[in-house]
């Protein structure tokens, strides 16, 4: 069953007086627990596909259908619902709230779908004892290392149980060690029936999918299905 | 509903968060919002304190009670024809108090300004009211040691005073002033009477507190000749139903002893404290509200100050706000949070306006007559509140329709 359908559709923006195409013409289809990374150099407007993803932005033209329902006319607040219900974002920069402890970072979502407070710390505390983090609850991001503050956005990002994960560049701000580490935490969470979409422009990460799609210039130049590299438990501080 | 209230609670806790996490910014900016309300509220106690003072002060006077004088108290009439009206007699008060009917007393009063001495302590450019034994019961005086002075007293002009309480105060410090020789104008005087407080510092040297009473008979023999100055007679209605009848009927009577035509205008007034007390709130209501607006300007300054801190808080925080659009905040969850927290921070800082208030009007009750109303307390609560509101709402605004991809983009 199709999660996610594209059907041509483009974003313009407009920086000045210039017209920039940032997606040309894209379709295509993820099926439920698929693992796809998104590739291309900076500029292929693989940001841009990110964001209609994850229902931050809206196509200019074209139609996207999330579990058969149109999101290109859906308004602000119904794009927050879904954003809050059925995709979990991990990102570069963690995004934490540099205040909060992990368990309420994690808690957040809960927040605003309306959990009540003890069944939103009860599945908090979950998602984070499901990334290892079991013992680090009452940590605020700067006791934690910075795996440690990716796996807690990864918790946040799972606690509420979405259709898709949305992992931009995960591994961006680590070393490759803990890149890795994270990268298996995330294959585990594939493993466990959720659907992984990977932004990077790294190859070596981009391989833990089971397909790549290259974009260049707004169109896609290639979409493959491919043999995920296994990650042998013992090989450590590659590329 | 359900869901609203919710949100509200946690929007509660993440403003309270945002508050604890600026700790001094957020009390500086509060500091605003506490000058601010602790000058409103104390301009409104203050207001209320000498509108309490005024009207116990008119209540002293007696609300059923007028008088008939050559001088009107508020007038458009040119000066030069009220000075040229014929002096009101002790002949006309003579006459007048045979004809009326309807009030329950009368009395002529003959003012006259003079200097009190008693031992080394003196007063000077007092109100000395010269009348009769009736004059008591045109007030509602009560006394503190003595009595008013007798009927015999006063038709056998005896040289007897009764003090108001601040007089006897400043002449006999001790207290101990009945049944001792006052020297008015240079005249002994046996004092038979000391009031008790009647009325507030705010009619000044119209307060009964301030004044001495002695026979008016004295006062013609001694201080001005009869033919001199206009004497005044005090009128006591009934009740404040009869007050319009009563002056009714004192016009008509003065009419037939003054011997005016029907077409003659009337030269003598009719004065009543509600002429005073309009007077008094056209004038002073002009003065409270300036003031009023003087102090609100803090609070403006303040509320200035609160959009201010929030538009850069918001600048701020775009990424978490980025972040949170992400996670699923929707644009009214955002512009709660931020219109909670600038209204949490006013509240707070209205709150401490408040105490600091109080404190403040408890001080200044030793000097000058204060009141806190309860009106005034919750008042200061509601305007810090929306003074938050409406301060916090451009800058919540403004973070609500972020566009979250350039939220989470902004570094």
């Amino acid at each position: 069953m199709n999660i996610i359908r594209i059907e041509h559709i483009a974003k313009i923006y407009q920086v000045g007086s210039e017209k920039v195409h940032a997606l040309r013409d894209v379709s295509l289809d993820i099926d439920k627990n698929e693992y796809v990374a998104i590739m291309g150099p900076s500029g292929s407007g693989k940001s841009t596909l990110m964001n209609m993803l994850g229902c931050l932005d809206t196509p200019t033209s074209g139609r996207y259908d999330f579990k058969g329902v149109s999101v290109s006319e859906m308004s602000d607040n119904e794009l927050a619902e879904i954003r809050n219900k059925e995709i979990g974002f991990v990102f570069q920069t963690f995004n934490l709230l540099a205040r909060s402890d992990a368990l309420h970072n994690v808690e957040l979502p809960l927040i605003y779908s309306g959990v009540p407070s003890a069944e939103r710390k009860e599945r908090a505390a979950q998602a984070l004892i499901d990334v290892g983090l079991g013992d680090r609850m009452r940590h605020k991001p700067n006791e934690l290392s910075g795996g440690q503050r990716q796996r807690v956005a990864m918790a946040r990002a799972l606690v509420t149980r979405p259709s898709i994960i949305l992992a931009d560049e995960p591994t961006g701000n680590l070393d490759s060690k803990t890149g890795e580490e994270i990268m298996t935490v995330l294959s585990d969470i594939h493993r466990k029936g959720n659907t992984i979409i990977l932004v990077t422009h790294e190859e070596y990460i981009a391989e833990h999918a089971a397909r790549i799609i290259r974009l260049r210039d707004g169109l896609i130049e290639s979409d493959e299905v491919v043999e995920p590299r296994t990650l042998p438990d013992s090989k450590t501080g590659v590329a | 509903m359900k869901i609203l209230l919710y949100e509200l609670k946690e929007s509660f806790f993440i403003a309270l968060r945002a508050i604890r996490a600026n700790k001094v910014r957020s009390i500086l900016t509060m500091l605003g919002i506490v000058i601010g309300i602790t000058s409103v509220v104390l301009m409104t106690t203050a207001i209320k304190g000498i509108d309490n003072a005024f009207e116990k002060g008119i209540s002293s006077l007696g609300s059923d009670v007028m008088y008939v004088d050559k001088w009107a108290w508020f007038t458009n009439e040119d000066w030069w024809k009220i000075r040229n009206r014929r002096n009101l007699t002790m002949d006309d008060y003579n006459k007048f108090k045979e004809m009326v009917k309807l009030p329950i007393a009368t009395a002529p009063v003959m003012n006259t300004r003079q200097t009190i001495k008693a031992g080394d302590n003196r007063v000077d450019f007092v109100f000395v009211n010269g009348s009769d034994a009736d004059y008591l019961k045109t007030t509602n005086f009560t006394f503190n040691q003595g009595r008013f002075y007798s009927e015999i007293e006063s038709r056998s002009s005896r040289y007897v005073a009764v003090l108001g309480s601040e007089i006897a105060k400043t002449l006999f410090p001790r207290g101990d002033g009945l049944d001792k020789t006052v020297k008015i104008g240079g005249v002994n005087f046996r004092v038979v009477g000391i009031l008790a407080e009647q009325g507030s510092f705010i009619l000044g040297s119209f307060n009964p507190d301030n004044q001495v009473f002695i026979p008016v008979g004295t006062v013609f023999k001694h201080f001005l000749g009869q033919s001199f100055g206009s004497i005044t007679f005090t009128v006591r209605a009934a009740g404040p139903a009869v007050l319009e009848d009563t002056k009714i009927e004192a016009e008509g009577v003065m009419r037939k002893i003054r011997g005016l035509s029907y077409n003659d205008e009337n030269d003598f007034s009719i004065n009543q404290q509600e002429g005073l007390m309009s007077n008094y709130n056209s004038v002073v209501g002009v003065i409270q509200i300036a003031g009023l607006f003087i102090t609100g300007l803090a609070l403006f300054v303040g509320a200035i100050g609160i959009m201010n801190i929030m538009f850069v808080s918001v600048r701020e925080r775009t990424k978490e706000i980025g972040l949170r659009k992400a996670i699923g905040a929707k644009r009214r969850t955002i512009l709660g949070q931020f219109l909670l927290e600038s209204s949490t921070i006013c509240l707070i800082g209205g709150l401490m306006g408040l105490i600091l208030a109080v404190l403040l009007s408890m001080l200044i009750d030793q000097f000058l007559p204060t009141s806190i109303q309860y009106t005034a307390v919750i008042a200061a609560i509601v305007i810090s509140i929306l003074t938050g509101v409406i301060a916090g709402f451009a800058p919540a605004y403004a973070a609500a329709k972020l566009d979250p991809v350039e939220a989470l983009r902004y570094e």
